[in-house]
């Protein structure tokens, strides 16, 4: 009874942070609710006994990627942007798209297949069970290649994001080899003609 | 207790918001980004769900590798939209239709 009440709270408010990242107009608020959608997301995934996944959603999207889009907005200077018109406008379209799979989606997951015996979940678990320990048991055994896989898809978005990041700007102090391999002596070397020196210096002052 | 439904349609209805919010913001491409985030979130919610009802760890590992992905998908995203502000001066989608034959 008490996980139906908090179940029902963190959704309605994964719902309503959800629409209001939809409806706001100013990106950094549309944000910051998408932050607490996650936060609500991840109560709900703890309730499913997903124990590593939520506090993985609150470190990787909260910590990471959220930060990221902040950072993003902030940089683009966006209130000078956002002059939006077109909400009015395509506000019937997307209702009706949405309300339109809603009922789609309520017919097929309100049956009463997903009720049948064999989706009831176990309800106590062993007091030793370790769910990082379960998933990482899969993760290096079965899908380690797919582990690795994702770890090169991660070294291609560094790779990308920087690269993107870096292209105009210039502040690389990287030598082109093609210049170095061409440069001659008389480019760094300057040889002058000077007077020589005195021999001996505090003769030449006593006279 | 929560049944496998309630958690289902929970997922529906995030999954048919963020529809309706790439439908309805047609402006920015930040929220466009910012939805599929939560198209994504719907998603795992699903794949944790099953998991959670058929005692199964695979769908957790499946989340996993779909936050992996989501992560740098978001990160060269966002990279990309920076180098078109930069380039543009807009990220108004209306204004960005050179590749339009």
């Amino acid at each position: 009874m008490i996980e139906q009440i908090v179940f029902y709270l963190f959704a309605g408010m994964l719902v309503f942070s959800a629409s209001m990242v939809v409806v706001m107009r100013n990106p950094i608020h549309a944000a910051l609710f998408l932050i607490l959608s996650f936060f609500a997301s991840s109560a709900i995934w703890l309730l499913l006994q997903a124990e590593f996944l939520a506090i993985t959603l609150v470190l990787v999207y909260v910590g990471a990627v959220m930060v990221l889009f902040l950072f993003v907005v902030m940089m683009l200077n966006i209130n000078k942007v956002t002059v939006e018109e077109g909400f009015a406008r395509h506000l019937p379209l997307g209702i009706s798209v949405a309300v339109s799979m809603v009922v789609a989606m309520g017919l097929v997951v309100g049956s009463d297949y997903f009720l049948s015996e064999r989706y009831t979940a176990v309800q106590q678990l062993d007091p030793n069970y370790s769910n990082a320990k379960e998933l990482g048991i899969a993760i290096y055994t079965e899908y380690l290649y797919q582990f690795e896989i994702a770890g090169a898809i991660l070294l291609v978005a560094i790779i990308a994001a920087i690269t993107l990041g870096m292209s105009k700007l210039k502040i690389t102090k990287a030598i082109n080899p093609n210049q170095q391999v061409y440069v001659k002596k008389e480019d760094r070397l300057r040889i002058i003609k000077m007077q020589a020196e005195p021999k001996n210096k505090n003769e030449e002052s006593d006279a | 207790m929560i049944t496998l439904p309630e958690v289902l349609s929970l997922a529906a209805l995030l999954f048919c918001i963020s529809v309706a919010g790439i439908f309805l913001n047609r402006k920015n491409v930040l929220i466009l980004l910012m939805c599929v985030e939560l198209m994504l979130l719907s998603v795992n919610m699903n794949f944790i769900a099953f998991s959670h009802f058929l005692g199964d760890i695979h769908g957790q590992v499946f989340v996993f590798f779909i936050l992996t992905v989501a992560a740098a998908e978001s990160a060269i995203g966002l990279a990309i939209l920076v180098v078109l502000f930069r380039k543009k001066n807009t990220i108004n989608i209306d204004d960005l239709g050179s590749m339009k034959g």
